[in-house]
This record gives C-alpha cells, structure tokens and sequence, in this order.
C-alpha cells in the first residue's frame, strides 16, 4: 500500500478561477460583494433600494442567480444598470465559474461595482468564492434570532450581516439581542447593520457603509 | 445540498491521481471537513457512494476526518477548541477570540494498492 499525500482543497479548481476574477476585479479597481441568504430574506429588495439610491452615472452592474426564471434580473433591470441573470437550473448555489460564463462578454474596464446575488440557501454558498471582496449575509427578522447557530458557516465566512424587515419587529418574536450575540458568538466581530427595505428604516447606513468599500476600492487601484 | 458537487470534486480528485498511476488502484481518500465548512459527513459519504457505484472506484473507501473550530484568546493567549459555538476564552472570560481553524474541506491523502 502506498500513501499519497494530496494537501489541497476540494474546490482548488473554483478557488483558482474565484483568484483570477479576483485579481482581475482589483485591477480595474470594481468592488464586488456577493449577497447570501436564505430564500425571501429580502437580497432583491435590499438590492432595489440600492440601486434605486445610486446616481445614474454610477457604474454598476448585477449578476443574479436563481435555480430558475429571470424574475430577479427582469425587477432589477428596472434601474437602468445591467442586470444578468444566472440560470443554474438545479444547481443550489453559484460558482466561479458562472461568474465568468456571465462576465465573458462585459467590459470591466467600463464598471466600479459588481453586486452578485446569490441562490437563495444559507448552506452551500458559503463553500465558494466568487472572487468578491466580501459576502454579505442578509437575514430577516422572521427567520428568527437562532439562525447564525444553526447556519454558522455562513455568518463565519460573511463580513457583513444586514438585518432585514426591521419594521415587522412589533409582530414577530425575535430578540434583537439575542440575534447580535448569536451573530458575535459564530463571528466575533462581525458588523452588523439593521434595515427595513420596505420603510428606508437603516438604509443609510448601509448605503455609507457600501460607499466606504467603493471607494476604498478605487483608492486601492488608483494606488497601484 | 452541495455535498454531490464536494463528492464529485473528490472523485474527479481521485480519478486524476489513478491517471497518473498507472498499474495501481486506488483503494481510500482522506478528506478533511472542518464543523464551520457548512457541509454533513453523511451526506458526503452518501453522494460519494452514489457516484462510485457500480464504477471503477466502487471499492474506493472514503475516509472523513472531522476537525473541530479552534480560537485563541487575544488576552491570554490560550488556545481552545469551540463547544455550543461558545467562542468566549474558557480560561480567562475574555471574549474576544481569534479564528485558527476549523473551516477545512480538504483532500489529506491518498491510499493506492498495486493491482
């Protein structure tokens, strides 16, 4: 019997090409966020309300990916920015790959921000890199406080949580506390912003908070 | 569900290596899956069986060692492994804590006989 060592990871082949649209997305200096969450948690109407708030002129784009029907893209193309849809057709979450596929005939030279909306799953996304700066991940208040625990590899590999339909928090029984303290117990300092897509409630916060990292983003380029 | 994507990976992985190896057949792979790599051993084990059945990797055991999420405690420096998703310094009470592993999904080894 002969022992071979392979010491390499399962999805070095995804992780390879995540490297590359990495490497190319900071050359062109394009902040690229990757948006997960479960289904419904609102990663479409949190996408409406930001680029509902971005300046015409802002050069942004949209990749969405759903197991089936452009629904997503066709309500986002509403804004007058490009929107893709990724159609996986069974595949549970998207990978490097796809992205690729949907890039190849973009110039990303002609873009500073690049929002990827993932398949609605709190599991499998969390396995790939997409090649974005940071995932952020989306929960809604009527999911309940004890999904950081029950999801953790999710909120561990998220910078970002954004607490979602704030504005049903009178009808529903969930502790924000609690849902902060899950969150830091899985990710110990993990930042966290609350809003409510359908009243504005917090919205401007995360609205700074996406300007900061785009414009660290081009600072980063114009630097190199 | 990505377990039948991981477990393709690992065949593909295994399937590679019996290429290079000419005469030899491969009889176990060790992968490695942290409790923060958001993937079930079962499942694993299960798509992987699925996959390999009634092919030429079918005796192809698959073996999963769990690995467990470790912290070290950014005051007294004491390394501990997480239980309850409880990442607050057992020795000391502080509570914030750095990230040392815990998050793998990967391949370790593998094990090939001659035929």
């Amino acid at each position: 019997m002969t022992q071979i060592s392979l010491e390499r990871k399962v999805l070095s082949e995804n992780d390879r090409i995540a490297g590359e649209l990495r490497a190319r997305f900071a050359g062109h200096g394009i902040l690229c966020l990757n948006l997960v969450s479960s289904p419904g948690a609102g990663k479409t109407s949190l996408l409406e309300r930001t680029l509902e708030g971005f300046a015409p002129t802002q050069r942004v784009a949209v990749l969405t990916g759903d197991i089936q029907t452009d629904n997503d893209a066709v309500r986002l193309a509403r804004f007058g920015f490009p929107a893709r849809q990724i159609t996986t057709g069974g595949t549970c979450h998207l990978d490097a790959r796809m992205i690729e596929r949907a890039l190849a005939d973009w110039n990303l030279a002609d873009l500073d921000v690049l929002l990827i909306e993932n398949v609605g799953n709190l599991v499998c996304p969390s396995s790939y890199d997409l090649g974005e700066a940071a995932k952020i991940v989306v929960l809604s208040v009527t999911e309940g406080e004890d999904k950081p625990m029950k999801y953790p590899a999710m909120f561990f590999r998220s910078q970002l949580l954004v607490l979602n339909k704030i504005d049903l928090l009178p009808y529903v029984p969930f502790s924000m506390v609690k849902a902060r303290e899950n969150a830091q117990k899985v990710h110990p300092g993990m930042e966290i912003i609350e809003v409510s897509c359908l009243t504005g409630e917090g919205l401007p916060k995360w609205q700074s908070w996406l300007e900061s990292r785009i414009a660290s983003s081009a600072r980063t380029v114009a630097a190199t | 569900m990505h377990e039948f994507a991981i477990a393709s990976s690992v065949l593909d992985a295994v399937r590679t290596e019996a290429r290079l190896r000419p005469g030899m057949r491969v009889s176990k792979i060790g992968v490695r899956i942290g409790d923060l790599a958001g993937l079930d051993p079962e499942a694993l084990s299960f798509c992987f069986e699925a996959l390999t059945k009634e092919t030429d990797f079918e005796s192809v055991v698959l073996e999963i060692e769990r690995k467990p999420r470790r912290q070290r405690c950014s005051r007294c420096a004491h390394e501990f492994v997480v239980v309850n998703y409880e990442t607050a310094c057992p020795a000391c009470g502080e509570g914030s804590t750095l990230f040392l592993s815990g998050d793998e999904l990967e391949l370790a080894y593998l094990e090939m006989e001659d035929v």
